[in-house]
């Protein structure tokens, strides 16, 4: 029994010429780096230029962009429905509203926070303002007002004032805001500071005093009613009012015939008497002269 | 004489460019095998060549990042007789260690066995122009060597100068600078058929490589196998091939001697073909698993399937002792060694001052051949292994590939041959700048 037995013939583990030099070629460091990346990376790079360099594409995919943007920008997280003010009176908040830019419901990211907010800033009724946008889809202003403290009556008429000398809003009439003091001239709107001051130091006086006069843009007169002036002086306005008041405690000095005091010389107050009063003075000074003549 | 070594100087400017990219392979082209190590210079030694020698004996410069071993087809008596076959072994070999080092080789360091190689050795002497012996005296001196006749068709392989006497003073391995009146040069010449160089150049051309050096087998593994001071003192080197067995008698660190025996280990493969009956492969591998030189009472008891594949059942199952394999293999590792003895006399070998002989290759792995071979070449045999080199692989470390690592060693460090030194100026053409330059430092 003979046993079929493949003969194998000895194979030749030498390879062929082109597969030698095809390995040389692989093996080569610069030819090896150019097929492995420089290769794939020009395949990627041409075929992105070549379907970019038609136009439709490019349209749509800047279409497809703007598409996903809008979409979550709709989404109901970053909507914006209410409006809500805070903080401020009846008619800012209507003047807030009617100024606010955006169509309500608008998605949040249409809405620039800081130019709402300068515009609210903006009013001259506000002096503070914070906006931001709350869960829910509410915008909440914070709104701090700013507080009159005098009424400026001009030229154009009454207006109202705070503290820092802005002028707030209109004032038809006086007895509107009775309870405010009143000052008047021209650059009395700068300081209207030291005017409270001279307000609160004369509280003393009470209903008496009608207001502030600011004369020529440097000095206080304190006008009573009746038509009496207190002239007060560039510096130390609020002590000379002191002083004026203390006369007037002592000796009932204002509520003599007086046209002014006059306290801008500290060292030499003055008063000026009326023209009847004057008249009576002089001849009162005649009778006695003539009696301690006789 | 100058127009001789133009080739030699390419090839060694070739070596130059491979080392300055760092990546240069060394083929060994063997009867049995082709091995092919790829070498990587890091450049490290470059700095320490001023001083000498550098770490491990100069060993440290480079790595073997890439090694392979093919069987050889087309070789014989370590010489290409097949082109085409010879070209796809090298191509095999030089793939599979491309591959390994991950990197491709463009130059290559040769060395073959054969190609029947010839030893001269050569004397010169001129008188020196100035008192101190400069390049110009080394190269005229290296010029005045009269050549011998070395005959038609055969090439210069190594040309080293052994030794420099000045005046009455010998031994010099460095003249430069010294001072004296006659310079004499001893130099050791090899030559081999020059076809077999342009058969193995043509076969290493045609596998789109350079041909950066080419060294005789028998020099390069003597260069690995001795250890520093065999080299210094003199040993000889036998290195036992497939196809052929190199010697090589060092002296004094320089190589004096080489020559080849056109028997080998493939002639032990045929001879126990031939009694047993079996084919070149089995006949092979018998030889490998059991083979021996030394026979004993034990190798008559122990018995060796030949097998076979005939499909005859009574030759396929036939055995065969040990002893007998023994007796075959013998006689013929016998008339190798006698037949290097009759080398090693006809150079002298016997008046040296040390008798060490080292066998390596391949075929030194027969069990017990030192016993024989101290019988026959002397007492002082040893089995010699190459040097360790760096990263290179278990597989190839042992006596086979003593010629392989031994190219390493000569790719990083040669040794100066003629060919290195400057050409004396009287041979440079009427033309040459340096001519000129000379005539200006004569008469000015």
């Amino acid at each position: 029994m003979r046993q079929v037995k493949r003969l194998t013939p000895r194979n030749d583990p030498a390879p062929s010429r082109w597969s030698y030099r095809y390995q040389r070629l692989m093996l080569t460091p610069l030819f090896r780096k150019m097929v492995f990346l420089g290769l794939p990376l020009g395949i990627c790079l041409g075929l992105g230029a070549a379907y970019l360099s038609q136009s439709e594409n490019r349209d749509a995919i800047a279409r497809a962009y703007s598409d996903m943007r809008e979409r979550i920008e709709t989404r109901p997280e970053f909507m914006v429905n209410l409006l809500s003010i805070e903080g401020a009176s009846r008619e800012i908040e209507d003047d807030i509203r009617e100024i606010f830019p955006h169509d309500l419901p608008a998605s949040s990211f249409d809405i620039d926070l800081e130019a709402v907010r300068d515009m609210i800033v903006g009013l001259p009724a506000v002096a503070e303002a914070h906006v931001r946008v709350r869960q829910g889809g509410v915008m909440v202003a914070d709104v701090i007002e700013r507080v009159p403290v005098a009424v400026w009556r001009s030229r154009d008429g009454l207006g109202l004032i705070d503290v820092e000398g802005i002028l707030i809003g209109e004032l038809f009439a006086r007895s509107d805001r009775a309870d405010l003091p009143v000052i008047a001239g021209e650059g009395a709107d700068s300081e209207v500071v030291e005017a409270m001051a001279l307000f609160d130091a004369a509280r003393p006086l009470g209903a008496k005093v009608r207001g502030l006069v600011r004369m020529g843009e440097r000095r206080w007169d304190v006008v009573l009613d009746g038509g009496q002036r207190i002239l007060l002086p560039e510096t130390g306005a609020v002590r000379a009012l002191e002083r004026v008041i203390v006369l007037d405690d002592v000796q009932e000095m204002l509520s003599r015939d007086l046209v002014a005091v006059d306290m801008r010389l500290a060292a030499r107050p003055t008063i000026r008497m009326n023209t009847h009063a004057t008249e009576e003075w002089w001849q009162a000074k005649s009778l006695r002269s003539g009696t301690s003549e006789e | 004489m100058i127009e001789l070594y133009d080739t030699q100087r390419a090839m060694r400017n070739m070596r130059r460019a491979a080392m300055q990219r760092g990546v240069v392979a060394v083929l060994d082209v063997g009867t049995s095998k082709i091995a092919c190590l790829v070498l990587r210079f890091d450049g490290s030694d470059r700095l320490r060549e001023a001083e000498g020698v550098g770490a491990l004996a100069g060993q440290a410069g480079f790595r073997v990042i890439g090694a392979a071993t093919t069987r050889s087809r087309g070789v014989r008596y370590g010489e290409v007789c097949t082109m085409g076959e010879t070209e796809r072994a090298i191509r095999t070999a030089i793939q599979a260690a491309q591959k390994m080092a991950n990197i491709r080789v463009d130059h290559v360091i040769a060395c073959f066995s054969g190609a029947d190689p010839r030893s001269y050795g050569l004397a010169g002497q001129v008188a020196i122009e100035d008192t101190m012996v400069s390049e110009q005296d080394i190269s005229r001196v290296l010029s005045a060597c009269d050549v011998p006749d070395y005959g038609e068709g055969r090439e210069v392989l190594h040309a080293q100068p052994v030794n420099f006497a000045l005046d009455h003073r010998s031994g010099l391995i460095d003249p430069r600078g010294q001072i004296g009146q006659d310079l004499a040069v001893d130099m050791h010449m090899l030559t081999v058929d020059a076809t077999a160089i342009q058969n193995l150049a043509h076969c290493i051309k045609r596998c789109d490589l350079e041909l950066a050096g080419l060294a005789s087998s028998s020099y390069v593994s003597g260069i690995s196998a001795l250890v520093e001071d065999e080299q210094e003192l003199g040993a000889a080197c036998i290195d036992l091939g497939g196809g052929s067995a190199g010697v090589s008698i060092f002296m004094k660190k320089h190589m004096i001697y080489a020559d080849s025996v056109r028997i080998g280990g493939e002639h032990v493969t045929g001879d126990i073909s031939m009694g047993l009956q079996v084919p070149q492969a089995t006949a092979e591998r018998i030889k490998t698993f059991y083979g021996g030189v030394v026979a004993t009472g034990m190798d008559d008891r122990e018995m060796i399937e030949i097998g076979g594949e005939t499909g005859d059942w009574e030759h396929d199952r036939r055995t065969v002792s040990r002893a007998e394999l023994i007796g075959i293999m013998r006689p013929r590792v016998e008339e190798i060694l006698e037949e290097v003895r009759v080398r090693l006399d006809a150079a002298g070998f016997q008046h040296l001052p040390s008798q060490q002989i080292v066998l390596t290759g391949g075929g030194s792995q027969i069990p017990g051949l030192d016993g024989l071979a101290t019988r026959i070449l002397g007492q002082q045999v040893r089995l010699g292994r190459p040097l360790r080199v760096h990263g290179l692989p278990q597989a190839a470390t042992g006596a086979g590939f003593a010629s392989a690592v031994g190219m390493c060693l000569f790719a990083a460090n040669p040794q100066d041959e003629w060919w290195d030194f400057e050409i004396p100026v009287d041979r440079y053409p009427a033309r040459s700048l340096k001519r000129a330059v000379k005539w200006f430092k004569d008469n000015w």
